[in-house]
């Protein structure tokens, strides 16, 4: 059954097996057991990003294609919730318009940008979606009649959703059972699913070839399959995948902005979950996603402590301030990138 | 018989080569004449001209490094844009330190402030170019896909150290006393600086030729690019050449980060980054490792985001998109692809 549902892709390592089990428990469970608002929205957060990452590291890890234009993608689901949400009123109905529009939307561009640049060279790729994702940021903050602009959208969910609704008139471990809760379950299914889809996708014969084409793209080719169709598959794929990603972001923060979706801010802390999970396994999203969003909610803070530990001292406040977290991020992708490339799962599986 | 069959069609195909080999120069002056009709007001349409032709000239000064690069070493340095975000700041440190000459109304104070900053900025982003590359980038060589995330995350690195040396915020950068304010030429507005500027980079591009196409090292360049193995097979050490190309396109960037700065008169950490796009966009429309395709890739995008900065600045940035996906359907490996084997 379980085999099934990994679809034959065990992780292979008892620590590794534990850790994800622990994961896995504690966002199923986060409302009860980790109770208050902010430890929810940083689980909800670690759903959302988990199929964010998984779905680039089916580019990046299993067809080595470098794409910068995620976030585009990420922000087109978003986008098209909450233009849907504000012109329709807040309806399931326009829940799922929202969804299938921006899906659809983000496919097809994939699709035009994939078939336009995939065809030359995979470094073509990562410099076309670099510039088309910067101008498409640019066009969304420009459009402010239709996308507010640098303010972004606030709108309405439906009811059902929200915390003023009730489900049941009692608490269940001091937990109100609310439509907060429902959203968040929304949000744990929704990102389940995905999660396993994806990891059937790889673990299929259509994943295989895209491991063997990121390999030897020649010798796939010589041997029969159309490079640039797998290639231009996977990032399709990849794209619908993170458009679904920014629909339940923009559902769970009732707000889509270019900030929360469309910046490369983003799309480096992508790149950066890919590599410290480990790229090219599914599961590193999963650990690559939870790690990096509980540091960056609670690591901050503890930065800020040092800052002020160390406010005698010239230079090292500055670059221990919670400002610099960046800088220390890129000194560890840089790090990690040489010396550990397949990441914590890379490590764990190797001991195991 | 076979005479007849054959004769037409040498003919034939060497008037459309010789065609298909002009055609990339003639696209500037089409831009340039297709902006007059769009624009429609001549003296409009030169001020538009000369700041397009400053700004395509100051992006081919930073993209000329990254193509030569690519070209020579299949290298692809993402975190070219710290570069010239680092020459900016330099560049500002030093004409703040030089305020005295700068604010001075003598013309060669006023160049010779530009002149020094320029040379420390470029002076800094070469050493650093050295540093990024043994470190950074010599590690990875033939692996693309961590050529790009390294590169990229040496990018973060940089821009980040930017902001505990200067600050976070933005800088103003005060233009010396000659280069502030405009001459007016048959009716239209030019700004002194953005002659300054064409100047500048027409003189660069020139010597860049010179060097490329009447010098030992440019021939070694060119000869690297086209096929590095036999350059090294006759006994020419292609890694030390690399290494000082990597230098120059640096040192270039910086460069165009301290004209850009005084071109914009703002500076922030994130300007190198920003202004990748537009170096990509060009570097990928002049083909890569190409210098006159990027030479003409520079001026089109100069042009074409100027005047559609006038006619409809919403799209601006779009548009320069657009004229990339056209050249690419008519030339899917650029204006003047160098690299093909690779």
């Amino acid at each position: 059954m379980i085999d099934r549902l990994l679809s034959g892709d065990r992780p292979n390592s008892r620590p590794l097996a534990l850790v994800l089990i622990a994961i896995a428990l504690a966002l199923a469970f986060a409302p009860f057991l980790f109770p208050g608002t902010k430890s929810l929205d940083t689980a909800a957060r670690i759903c959302i990003f988990i199929v964010l990452v998984a779905s680039y590291d089916l580019l990046l890890g299993y067809t080595g294609i470098v794409s910068f234009a995620h976030t585009m993608f990420f922000g087109i689901g978003a986008y098209g919730v909450a233009l849907s949400l504000s012109a329709l009123g807040a309806s399931f109905t326009a829940i799922v318009v929202g969804v299938l529009g921006g899906t659809a939307v983000a496919a097809a561009l994939a699709l035009a940008i994939g078939l336009f640049s995939l065809r030359v060279k995979a470094i073509f790729f990562a410099m076309v979606t670099l510039a088309v994702a910067s101008a498409f940021a640019v066009l969304v903050s420009q459009l402010s009649t239709i996308t507010g602009g640098e303010d972004g959208l606030t709108y309405r969910i439906p009811r059902v959703l929200t915390p003023a609704y009730k489900l049941l008139d009692m608490r269940i471990l001091d937990v109100r059972i609310d439509g907060r809760l429902l959203a968040y379950y929304l949000v744990f299914v929704s990102a389940l699913v995905l999660f396993l889809g994806l990891l059937r996708v790889v673990n299929s014969p259509f994943g295989r070839t895209l491991k063997a084409v990121r390999d030897n793209a020649f010798r796939a080719e010589a041997i029969g399959y159309r490079v640039i169709w797998y290639r231009t598959a996977a990032t399709v794929l990849s794209a619908s995948v993170a458009a679904l990603a920014g629909a339940l972001l923009a559902i769970w923060i009732r707000y889509t902005g270019p900030a929360t979706t469309l910046s490369m801010e983003i799309m480096i802390d992508i790149l950066l979950m890919v590599v410290i999970g480990g790229m090219g396994t599914m599961y590193g999203a999963v650990i690559g996603a939870t790690l990096f969003i509980l540091a960056q909610t609670y690591l901050q803070s503890l930065m800020g402590a040092a800052e002020h530990a160390t406010a005698m001292l010239p230079l090292i406040p500055d670059l221990v301030a919670p400002e610099r977290w960046l800088m220390w991020l890129g000194v560890l992708f840089i790090v990690s990138v040489y010396f550990f490339p397949d990441g914590v799962v890379g490590r764990l599986r190797s001991r195991g | 018989m076979s005479e007849t069959a054959i004769r037409p069609k040498l003919v034939a195909s060497s008037a459309g080569d010789r065609l298909r080999k002009a055609a990339p120069l003639l696209l500037a002056p089409v831009m340039a004449l297709a902006g007059l009709i769009a624009i429609a007001d001549p003296a409009t349409w030169l001020t538009l001209t000369v700041a397009g032709l400053a700004m395509g000239l100051m992006i081919f000064i930073m993209a000329s490094g990254l193509t030569v690069v690519f070209g020579l070493m299949d290298v692809i340095n993402f975190g070219h844009g710290a570069f010239v975000s680092v020459g900016a700041f330099v560049g500002f440190t030093v004409l703040a330190w030089l305020t005295g000459w700068t604010e001075n109304p003598a013309v060669m104070m006023n160049l010779a402030a530009v002149f020094l900053a320029i040379l420390a900025s470029m002076a800094v982003t070469g050493v650093l170019g050295l540093a990024f590359e043994r470190v950074i980038v010599a590690p990875v060589y033939g692996h693309h896909l961590k050529q790009i995330l390294v590169t990229m995350g040496g990018l973060i690195v940089a821009q980040q150290l930017i902001h505990v040396v200067w600050g976070p915020d933005a800088i103003h950068v005060a233009r010396p006393q000659t280069l502030r304010g405009s001459v007016i030429v048959f009716d239209a507005v030019i700004e002194k600086y953005r002659l300054f500027a064409v100047a500048i980079g027409l003189v660069l591009f020139l010597g860049m030729r010179h060097v490329l196409k009447s010098t030992k090292v440019g021939l070694l360049v060119r000869a690297g690019v086209e096929n590095g193995e036999m350059v090294e097979a006759l006994g020419y050490r292609i890694r030390r050449l690399f290494l000082v190309v990597f230098m120059v396109g640096s040192a270039l960037a910086g460069l165009g980060g301290v004209m850009w700065g005084l071109y914009n008169e703002t500076i922030t950490a994130h300007m190198g980054s920003e202004l990748m796009v537009l170096v990509f966009i060009v570097v990928i429309i002049g083909g890569l490792g190409s210098i006159e395709g990027c030479f003409i890739g520079a001026l089109l995008v100069g042009l074409l985001s100027n005047y559609m900065t006038f006619l409809a600045p919403k799209v601006a940035l779009v548009s320069t998109i657009a004229l990339m996906v056209g050249v690419l359907m008519w030339r899917p490996e650029g204006l003047y692809p160098v690299v093909k084997a690779k």
